[in-house]
């Protein structure tokens, strides 16, 4: 909320400065967003009247003025502004004046005439951004009285951050309460009598929803000059308001609402039929907004209506039909009390929200209804003229105000200090909080300008508020000592991720909404049924859900080509989702964390010491193998929409399938305009960071035997599968079989390759015998001939 | 005997001039071998008469070990020149690069998120996750904030859509980490609920949460860390020692000024936001919001099963991001989402 401090000022007696006053409100919760000073610095600028207007003899576009300042003699002002009239009172900056852009103004001869000072347009005077001319002041502004004092400019824009609990401090009256407050100062709040009626024109006034609308004042005014100008000081407050002048009656509405917090409606009398009723919507009803906007009226809203059609959205905005226009004459003044529960949410409903419907679905003091109508009568008939009716009051059975107890040892238990109750009480009263006391207890009644005051808490963030956070202590922390559980069997995602660093790799965090594209290339969900989309995404590349991390790391990789980095090696870590009914904790969607990279370029860094090389699937295989060691890493021919089919695998430990690698499929190579193929995989982040506690095993004190076997199998014929074919097979001397060399090429047949083994034979009981290591040996190369038709190569 | 002087300059003479190790044994072989001049005069010793054997043979033995010597000598002489050359052939540009692998990086935010939680493992805090499409429940409902309740138009909410195109209902893009809280403290109940005191509370959640904004200082996915503190008699003076004591050792400073300023959020009262200000460096004495706090809400509480009377907590939300902004200095938000290597590495 945007206000002006002198108008403040008027409503409560402080010598604090601006800025003591903005520390105050801030630390009070009332956080000040902005303190603005509504014109710049600038000095001897008066009101002038002009006397004389003269054509310049040396230039056509000036004119030689004289001009009264309040000083005596008239002044000679040469001026080129186009709307310079004889009988104007206009802003006059006299000789010695500093503007706005340090500009100051002296005596000077232009074009051989001599100027003892300038008329000034706003935008001169820093306090609008563009004139088209002086700025024309009324008639009756005081010749020779300083500008800054007549257009009150030594005033500041204060405008406030308000928590939704504090729809109190809506009003400048509710912000002069609270500054009272913690300021130890006086509230002065405006003086409003009754005003007498003068008519006896009524109209009756229905409560046909009492709990959505228990209280409705009601006038009829007649004969009212709705073309009246609005005067400048009640302009001048609601632009420094953020509120644009309109007309008088709506600026009197305006007006009110701030100054009082009431949201007040005036609809036009003359398109009224019969009473006037606060009723819930009817199935079907429609209602022309003031906003232009047309809607089907939803049976949970509260309309106001007369006995024919609904007239507005209580409490939200009025409609187009029943509204006031410059030929208004006769009004009917609306101030009411709207529930909470009856309009919130209702108009971002309809995507629009008003002043209104702010307040009202946060809550307005339902003890300054009355109060509300009496002063917008009052200025209505002073700025407009006119004659009031008679009010009207509807009343039903308003919002209980159930007095709420406070403990004191409570309050100081949450709060960790000591209040002593004398204190306590000191703070409410100030808060002008009604309590009564019994022994340490309070019972606070809630003033009808508060709706956040319904529990124990809220009294006590009262004291601690008002008692200033800045007071209480800061004890170090202080707990039982318990000791954390570190389960040996998972690594920490840290210790993990730092393996991943530590082989080159640069972590990125990418969102997780992406580009519909990427789900259907990376993933196949071209099922509307498999996507995740969100129902308001803030752009289309950002609208699905991500069901894996590739898309983000192959664009990740895009934009570092771009900027010439040609040898990049990402990982993130993240969830991937996607649609599973049986999905835990959240159902219907499977949210897992996942480990996912992407290598790309050289397989070393450019350098002088190796030879260059691309890098392929088997370096980044090699990674994924010491990021899992000592777990045995299987892993299968997969084919996965994102991977070339030919070189993509499944990653398994221990049979379980913890995820995929794999070089791009060079179809996605080229759409996303890639040099080269990436590698890329992506684990399952549990599986990865889940490992073996050790198991102790006897070390074999006897020596082992090491025996070196080529073989010679079709080329299709995949390693794994053949050390899988050995399972139970071979004898239990056969400690480890590991590959060293893989052959193809001059001396084996086409569609063949050689592969060469060394095997490790060794007991922890005994020194081998060498008929043992043939027999075992032997039965080794049977196995492989006979379960893939190898040959022992020559 | 001049004879003798005259072998053994000879020798030294003849080993003096060589340089290679073969012909240096060769060489000895002239005197030392088995028919080499030593030799020869040793096995004549035998000729002499008894009374000059004595003589001769000690005249010999000296001629001898002068010989050995200087045969020795040069050996030594002419390995150490070999080690020589063969160092200097050896020699390396030693200022050529090393030829080590590269290593990569943690992305800033990460780093921060592991010091933030080793600091708060260091007092006793867990660390919890929980999920990012989020029931309606957990991330309003069970937070204080049922429909209609105005704080929940401080959030622009992400929401899913069916497979039919309409918007689904009970489900959404988390918007804090605080529902989190609200897991943990149900299957915390439910652990210990029986017990007749339960065990303390103390965690972290740190995550990832998504709104409806985007501009240089609103990413609509950032990250958050929660926290959270129930036990018996925790209080707001509790919160504000170790936020104190927290961001002191986050930035490692005591040149900082901490602001607790009263707020409002459904789901804590007594609320505050908190402030910072630094009083050197290039944000010198500005306050800056970097979290919200307060004393855990008694209906919070209850919706978890644990009774309000008997336990009280505090909780509290940093902006990791924001954390990490003022430690390292960055300015623009939307840098630690765009995956630039340039910027990235430069938090290795």
């Amino acid at each position: 909320m945007k206000f002006s401090e002198s108008w403040l000022r008027t409503l409560v007696d402080t010598k604090l400065s601006s800025e003591e006053l903005s520390h105050l409100l801030t630390m009070a919760g009332l956080e000040v967003e902005g303190l603005e000073p509504v014109a710049p610095q600038f000095n001897d600028v008066v009101v002038a009247q002009v006397l004389e207007v003269v054509k310049h003899p040396d230039a056509d576009r000036l004119n030689v003025c004289k001009v009264d300042t309040g000083r005596g003699e008239p002044t000679t002002i040469v001026c080129g502004a186009p709307n310079v009239a004889v009988g104007l009172r206009v802003p006059c900056a006299l000789p010695g004046a500093k503007l706005p852009g340090d500009f100051t103004i002296k005596i000077a001869k232009v074009r051989g005439i001599e100027s003892s000072g300038m008329l000034c347009s706003a935008k001169e005077l820093g306090i609008a951004e563009e004139a088209s001319g002086l700025l024309i002041l009324p008639v009756d502004a005081p010749v020779g009285q300083s500008i800054r004092q007549y257009l009150d400019l030594d005033d500041n824009q204060f405008e406030l951050k308000l928590t939704p609990n504090r729809a109190d401090c809506l009003s400048l009256s509710g912000v002069a309460r609270e500054v009272a407050a913690i300021a130890g100062a006086k509230a002065k709040l405006v003086d409003v009598p009754e005003v007498a009626a003068s008519i006896t024109d009524q109209r009756a006034v229905v409560l046909d929803a009492p709990e959505a609308c228990p209280l409705y004042y009601g006038r009829v005014l007649k004969g009212v000059n709705a073309k009246a100008p609005t005067p400048e000081w009640m302009k001048r407050r609601l632009e420094r308001s953020a509120i644009r002048s309109i007309s008088a009656l709506v600026d009197v509405t305006n007006y009110v609402m701030l100054e009082l917090g009431q949201p007040l409606h005036a609809f036009d009398n003359t398109k009224l039929a019969g009473a006037v009723h606060a009723r819930m919507a009817k199935s079907e009803e429609k209602l022309l907004l003031l906003n232009e906007q047309t809607i089907n009226i939803d049976a949970d809203i509260l309309v106001i209506a007369d006995d024919a059609k609904p007239l507005a959205m209580a409490g939200i905005m009025g409609g187009e039909e029943s509204g006031i226009t410059l030929e208004t004459t006769e009004l009917f003044l609306e101030s009411a009390f709207f529930a909470p529960k009856a309009i919130a949410g209702r108009a971002r409903r309809y995507g629009f929200g008003s002043d209104a419907s702010h307040r009202f679905e946060r809550g307005v003091d339902f003890g300054g209804t009355r109060r509300a109508i009496e002063r917008a009568t009052q200025l209505i008939i002073d700025i407009c003229s006119g004659a009031a009716g008679p009010v009207t009051e509807a009343k039903a059975e308003m919002p209980a105000r159930n007095p709420v107890r406070l403990r004191t040892a409570r309050a100081c238990a949450v709060i960790g200090m000591t209040f002593t109750p004398e204190q306590i009480a000191g703070l409410f009263s100030g808060l002008g909080l009604p309590f009564a006391r019994q022994g340490d207890d309070f019972l606070v009644t809630p003033p009808t300008w508060r709706f956040d005051i319904e529990i124990e808490e809220d009294l006590i963030e009262e004291i601690a508020r008002l008692h200033g956070y800045d007071n209480i202590p800061a004890p170090a922390p202080r707990g039982n000592l318990k000791m954390m559980v570190q389960p040996e069997a998972q690594r920490p995602a840290a210790r993990v991720r730092q393996l991943l660093v530590d082989r080159g790799y640069q972590e990125v965090v990418n969102f997780a909404f992406v580009e519909e594209a990427w789900e259907v290339d990376f993933a196949a969900k071209t099922d509307e049924a498999d996507l995740i989309r969100l129902a308001n995404p803030i752009a289309s590349q950002m609208a699905v859900m991500r069901s894996t991390l590739f898309g983000g790391l192959i664009s990740n990789l895009v934009t570092n080509l771009k900027r010439k980095q040609n040898r990049v090696r990402l990982f993130e870590t993240g969830r991937a989702f996607e649609r599973n009914p049986a999905a835990t904790p959240v159902p219907g969607f499977a949210q897992n964390w996942k480990l996912s990279g992407l290598a790309y370029g050289s397989a070393l860094p450019e350098g002088w010491g190796s030879a260059a090389r691309k890098l392929d699937f088997f370096d980044v295989k090699g990674d994924l193998e010491a990021l899992l060691a000592p777990a045995q890493l299987c892993f299968e021919k997969l084919v996965h929409p994102a991977l070339h089919p030919g070189r993509a695998a499944r990653v398994l430990v221990d049979g379980r399938e913890i995820g995929c690698l794999g070089e791009l499929h060079p179809e996605w190579v080229q759409k996303y305009d890639l040099p080269l193929a990436p590698v890329v995989f992506e684990l399952d982040f549990d599986a990865v960071k889940s490992v073996q506690v050790p198991v102790y095993a006897e070390v074999s004190k006897f020596p082992p035997v090491i025996r070196d076997l080529a073989i010679v199998v079709d080329q299709s014929v995949a390693l794994q599968t053949l050390i899988d074919g050995l399972k139970g097979q071979v004898s239990d001397l056969i400690q480890d079989i590991q590959l060293f060399d893989v052959y193809v090429g001059k001396g084996v047949l086409e569609n063949k390759k050689s592969l060469a083994f060394r095997i490790v034979m060794q007991d922890t009981q005994r020194t081998l015998q060498d008929s043992e290591v043939d027999a075992a040996m032997q039965q080794l190369v049977s196995c492989f001939e006979q379960a893939f038709g190898a040959q022992l190569r020559a | 005997m001049d004879n003798l002087d005259q072998i053994v300059s000879e020798a030294q003479s003849a080993f003096a001039a060589i340089s290679d190790p073969d012909a240096l044994e060769q060489v000895k072989a002239r005197f030392l071998g088995k028919s080499g001049q030593i030799t020869e005069l040793l096995k004549g010793l035998g000729k002499l008469p008894p009374e000059e054997k004595k003589t001769a043979g000690a005249a010999i033995n000296v001629a001898k070990t002068a010989v050995e010597a200087a045969l020795n000598e040069r050996r030594e002489a002419i390995r150490k020149a070999a080690l020589e050359a063969r160092l200097a052939e050896e020699a390396l540009d030693v200022t050529l690069p090393g030829r080590a692998e590269t290593r990569g990086g943690l992305h800033p935010v990460t780093r921060t998120l592991e010091r933030i939680e080793a600091l708060f493992r260091s007092i006793g805090f867990d660390v919890a996750d929980g999920p990012e499409i989020e029931e309606d429940f957990f991330n309003f409902t069970a937070m204080n904030t049922p429909e209609d309740h105005p704080a929940r138009s401080m959030h622009d909410t992400f929401y899913l859509q069916n497979p039919d195109g309409t918007v689904a209902d009970k489900v959404l893009l988390r918007t804090h980490t605080s529902p989190i809280q609200a897991r943990y403290m149900k299957a915390h109940v439910e652990r210990h609920g029986q017990l007749e005191k339960m065990p303390e509370i103390r965690i972290i959640a740190p995550g990832r949460v998504y709104r409806v904004d985007s501009d240089a200082t609103h990413s609509p996915m950032f990250n958050q860390v929660e926290g959270l503190w129930v036990g018996e008699g925790v209080s707001f003076a509790d919160l504000k020692g170790v936020i104190a004591d927290f961001l002191k050792s986050f930035f490692e400073t005591d040149d900082l000024v901490v602001r607790f300023r009263p707020s409002f959020f459904p789901f804590t009262e007594p609320s505050a936001e908190i402030d910072v200000a630094f009083m050197s460096g290039a944000l010198k004495g500005r306050w800056l919001e970097i979290a919200g706090c307060g004393m855990v809400h008694p209906d919070v509480l209850r919706i978890a099963g644990i009774d309000p009377e008997k336990y009280t907590g505090f909780a509290f939300g940093f902006g990791q991001d924001r954390l990490t902004m003022l430690r390292y200095g960055v300015n623009d938000l939307r840098l630690f989402f765009e995956g630039d290597l340039r910027f990235l590495r430069q938090f290795a």
